[in-house]
């Protein structure tokens, strides 16, 4: 016979103030098998676990249910509290009246009403738990991280530092990422070169770091602490262990038309190029769409000069396949599409340009070395026009509902700096609002105003139009409520930021969620900020949400945290509620391997006794516990239903339902 | 008709002569020339009972599953209807595709003795079929109809071509057809809900639970089906009272979408004549749809729409609209 115990959290005022606790402890009390129920103010204190020990010795209880707040905040800890007084960890329940009860309903009795529901449900649950026991999987020590800017070089170093070997995969030629393109860095106006490149360095020389550059994640298999990532290299027609970077390649290539992505677009480069001078490898890559050779078999001048004979315009992509046991996404993002701005003429003007490329304009080893000419004539632009929010904070569809967080500090720089080497010039900048949370943050944007007297105007801007020869910014002035325009040189959009694309594919081969913005989604916003759903995956940088370098650098190093408090364990728990299936149902047909996203099903052919003393092989599924994460996908494949999942078992759901709809 | 049916009995003579199979599977002579049954054949001696003709609807790769485990390889004879079923079990590893030897014949479209006893057929004895004029024979004289009207349901839409790899083909050179199967679909889909929900009512309370759609279907074919399972849960219910009778085909149609090829035996064989096919034809017209064209059982290997990830995959809001 079951006993089983019920225990009714009060969470404060938190579940007491809408579901009336007494009541349903003691409505609970005449349910078949219920040999115990209580109520407490915080059953998740000391007092509240020591009253769950107590009555489950007492009472000699089979099974728990704890109605209190969600499982995904203290299942672990009743489970713990009910394995001490030695009652197996997987014979507790959560019924969720907090999150799933008593903040989403007003009436008091509605509420209680359904708080006895939830519980009752929980409780037909627990009398068909059978009790499980946690497997052991090993750590693989090394670690992956997605991405070479600022996020994935600061995560890499803090977990190489620790010990651990790490393996940075990153798409470009080079690591550096965005970083390496800003010219200063707010609030402290220091060169983002200077800051990053011995960063960039320190991954280079560390013996614990891998760099795979111009390599792109292919396939992910596995779970936490048993990764397997295939990589693909991509060709880069140079041998990476010869090429010394000498650059005679660059000079000979008689195809310069490319244009130059690192300087966006604003100047050109060879077919055959190093990213920029501090790139890491300092290895040439031949872009195939430009190169003569490899596009019509003619040339080779690049092969003929290279000292080192390190050109191959033969090479292939080719591929490698790694063991890791946490993997760090740190992809960054990009500025986003113009096309549906149109009001603000980027397409149409040289001088209508993005923030990025203004700092490529300004830094010493941009297009133009770090004077600030437009690009239309480069004449020395006298007028020059900001604006903010361009496709942030934008619920019109054009653009992203999101702030993108960095605009208003690198507007403020912009200003800053352009009115403190070129004092003559004016400088105005449309804006929604200024957003300068931050340490020294708003101190700086005030700098701008009052001591490099830049002209802020509070409106939007409805349309820049291109009148003879000058840029003429169309917009409103809210504060002195009229309609102005400027006559500009120069116009400088703050593009919005989103993911970088390609954080989609990565999302969808490592099975974790992400948002409507494509931003991968973490664990708990407030607690585990820096976990992604997925057990073994951390998110470090913009590919979680908008942010600066100051945050996109502390969140990289509480990833490594996280992930070196990963590695340094030898093993790790397996959760036991996995897949079995039912080998005298299973047809063999495959499905359930189909759709399992961690490779976990294989099949193996048995002989089954059929009647008449006879047997017959059949081919039947068969998991492998440790590589099961109990994600249930197989369960509802599975036609014939052999499929069922260890404390999730279908008869123990549909009984879930059955309490619900008993009235 | 006659002279495949000669080539085949030769092929099936051959063949089990010269022991390269030890069983053929075919359709055998009824006691009537409306009602031949699949049957196997293990000596050349019990082919004076094979038969090939207009009557020969039946699909026969569902009864591979069992015999080709026997000793010994067995030929079988498909229609092209039939291959996709025969595809999709070698797909799902139910018959392994080296016991057996597969012979393509052609179809030609088969009679529904039903639909011509309604139309005045009577003691039918023998048919003659000439382009699409069928003549029946009976004591009582000569009968003829037009032929589209008197095929079977699943052979009117019909616009199949033998997909089986490397088997050996028996056949007539047949006309491209120019059909829309998801005909009926459609007119389902235009009926508003609560007409809609009239109509399988109407339909599905004819049913009598005798399982012969099950039995018959090849994409039924688990070991052991949940509705004769006492612990699947829906055993019992699936013939508790009317609702969960018709509860029975919806989970059926559940079972096998994306893995029926619609070779429309469930309505053939149902006796009460409820359009069974339809249920899993909306399936795929949806799959189509959402997940773009795929026709189960094309090959024996692949990836199935509902059973793999792409990024195009229809999003729940492609299907219900955003959530507001």
């Amino acid at each position: 016979m079951q006993r089983i115990g019920v225990f009714i959290c009060w969470c404060g005022s938190n579940i007491a103030a809408t579901v009336d606790v007494e009541k349903v402890a003691e409505v609970i009390k005449s349910e078949p098998g219920v040999v115990f129920s209580a109520n407490y103010q915080y059953m998740c204190s000391e007092n509240g676990q020591q009253l769950v020990k107590k009555a489950i010795k007492e009472h000699n209880l089979t099974g728990v249910v704890i109605g209190a707040c969600s499982p995904r905040m203290h299942e672990a800890t009743f489970r713990k509290a009910a394995e001490e007084a030695g009652l197996n960890p997987y014979m507790v329940e959560v019924a969720n009246i907090r999150e799933h009860c008593s903040w989403i309903h007003k009436d008091m009795d509605e509420a209680t009403e359904k708080a006895v529901i939830l519980v009752r449900t929980a409780i037909a649950k627990v009398k068909l738990n059978a009790p499980l026991q946690a497997g052991e999987s090993p750590v693989v020590k090394r670690a992956l991280v997605i991405g070479g800017g600022i996020a994935g070089i600061q995560a890499a170093l803090d977990i190489a530092e620790a010990g651990f070997e790490v393996d940075i995969v990153e798409k470009n030629a080079t690591i550096g990422g965005r970083m390496a393109q800003i010219d200063k860095t707010f609030p402290t106006l220091d060169c983002s070169a200077c800051i990053l490149t011995p960063k960039m360095v320190d991954c280079a020389q560390h013996e614990n770091i891998d760099i795979l550059s111009y390599s792109e994640i292919e396939e992910v298999k596995g779970f936490v602490g048993n990764f397997s990532v295939k990589i693909r290299r991509k060709a880069r027609y140079v041998d990476e262990t010869k090429c010394t970077g000498c650059k005679i390649c660059m000079e000979k290539c008689p195809s310069k038309k490319g244009l130059n992505e690192f300087n966006m677009g604003l100047n050109t480069r060879p077919a055959i190029y190093i990213p920029f001078a501090q790139a890491i490898p300092n290895v040439a890559v031949i872009d195939p769409t430009q190169c003569i050779k490899l596009k019509t078999g003619k040339c080779g001048i690049c092969q003929k000069f290279c000292g080192v004979g390190a050109i191959d315009y033969e090479q292939k992509d080719t591929f490698i396949e790694r063991q890791y046991g946490a993997i760090v996404v740190a992809t960054g993002f990009k500025p986003i599409e113009l096309d549906n701005f149109n009001e603000y003429g980027y397409s149409d003007n040289k001088d209508v340009i993005t923030s990025l490329e203004l700092e490529r304009l300004m830094n010493a080893a941009g297009p133009t070395n770090g004077v600030l000419l437009r690009p239309s004539d480069g004449e020395h632009p006298k007028v020059i026009t900001f604006i903010q929010c361009v496709g942030s904070r934008d619920t019109s569809g054009c653009g992203k509902p999101y702030c993108s967080k960095i605009c208003c500090m690198y507007t403020a720089k912009h200003a800053m700096l352009i009115r403190e080497k070129y004092p003559d010039t004016e400088v105005h900048v449309f804006y929604i609002d200024v957003r300068t949370p931050g340490k020294n943050y708003d101190e700086f944007f005030r700098r701008a105003v009052e001591q490099y007297g830049v002209d802020y105007i509070k409106g939007m801007v409805g349309k820049v139009y291109n009148e003879n020869g000058k840029l003429m910014v169309q917009g409103s002035n809210l504060i002195d409520n009229e309609q102005i325009t400027i006559e500009s040189d120069l116009v400088v959009l703050a593009a919005a930021i989103e993911p970088e694309p390609a954080v989609r594919k990565i999302a969808t081969l490592l099975t974790t969620s992400i948002d409507t913005n494509n931003f991968l989604t973490e664990s708990h916003a407030k607690l585990r900020p820096v976990e992604s759903p997925t057990a073994g995956v951390y998110l470090a940088g913009v590919c979680q949400g908008p942010k600066d370098i100051p945050e996109t650098v502390s969140q990289a190093s509480a990833c490594a945290a996280k992930v070196i408090g990963l590695l340094v364990k030898d093993k790790l728990k397996t959760n036991p509620c996995v897949a079995m299936p039912d080998e005298t149902m299973c047809n063999g047909c495959s499905q359930c391997a189909n759709v399992c996203a961690y490779g976990a099903i294989t099949y193996v052919d048995k002989e089954f006794r059929i009647g008449g003393g006879k047997t017959e092989i059949r081919r039947v599924a068969n998991v492998n516990p440790a590589v099961c994460q109990g994600c249930g996908a197989c369960t509802v494949t599975c036609p014939s239903g052999a499929m069922d999942l260890k404390g999730f078992s279908s008869k123990q759901i549909m009984s879930e339902v059955e309490a619900i709809c008993k009235m | 008709m006659k002279d495949v049916e000669l080539k085949m009995l030769e092929r099936a003579k051959e063949l089990l002569a010269n022991g390269e199979v030890a069983r053929v599977v075919g359709w055998k002579k009824g006691d009537f020339c409306y009602d031949p049954s699949p049957a196997v054949f293990e000596t050349v001696e019990e082919l004076d009972e094979f038969v090939y003709d207009y009557f020969c609807g039946a699909n026969l790769s569902k009864y591979l599953i069992n015999i080709c485990k026997k000793e010994g390889k067995t030929a079988v004879f498909l229609k092209p209807c039939d291959t996709y079923s025969f595809n999709q079990l070698v797909k799902e590893h139910r018959i392994n595709r080296e016991n057996v030897y597969v012979i393509a014949v052609e179809c030609m479209a088969k009679l529904d003795i039903e639909k011509m006893k309604a139309q005045g057929a009577e003691f039918v004895m023998g048919v003659e079929v000439v382009d699409k004029e069928v003549k029946a024979f009976s004591p009582y004289g000569e009968k003829t109809f037009y032929k589209p009207d008197v095929v079977l349901t699943k052979c009117a839409t019909c616009e199949k071509t033998h997909q089986v790899k490397d088997e050996e083909i028996i056949l007539h050179e047949r006309p491209a057809r120019d059909v829309n199967r998801f005909a009926e679909v459609e007119a389902l889909e235009a009926m508003t809900e609560d007409e809609r929900f009239a109509f399988w009512r109407s339909q599905l309370s004819k049913c009598i639970r005798c399982n012969a759609c099950r039995n018959v279907c090849p994409a039924c074919s688990c070991v052991k089906c949940v509705f004769d399972n006492p612990n699947s849960g829906v055993a019992a219910k699936a013939n508790d009272d009317k609702f969960e009778e018709q509860l029975f085909h919806i989970i059926r149609a559940f079972h096998v979408a994306g893995r029926c090829t619609d070779c429309g035996e469930c309505s053939r064989v149902c006796p009460q004549n409820i359009p069974l096919h339809l249920l899993n034809r909306k399936y795929i017209k949806d799959i189509d749809g959402l997940y773009g064209e795929y026709q189960a059982g094309e090959t024996a290997d692949g990836k199935t729409p509902l059973t793999s990830y792409t990024e195009a995959d229809a999003e729940p809001k492609d299907v219900f609209g955003e959530v507001k």
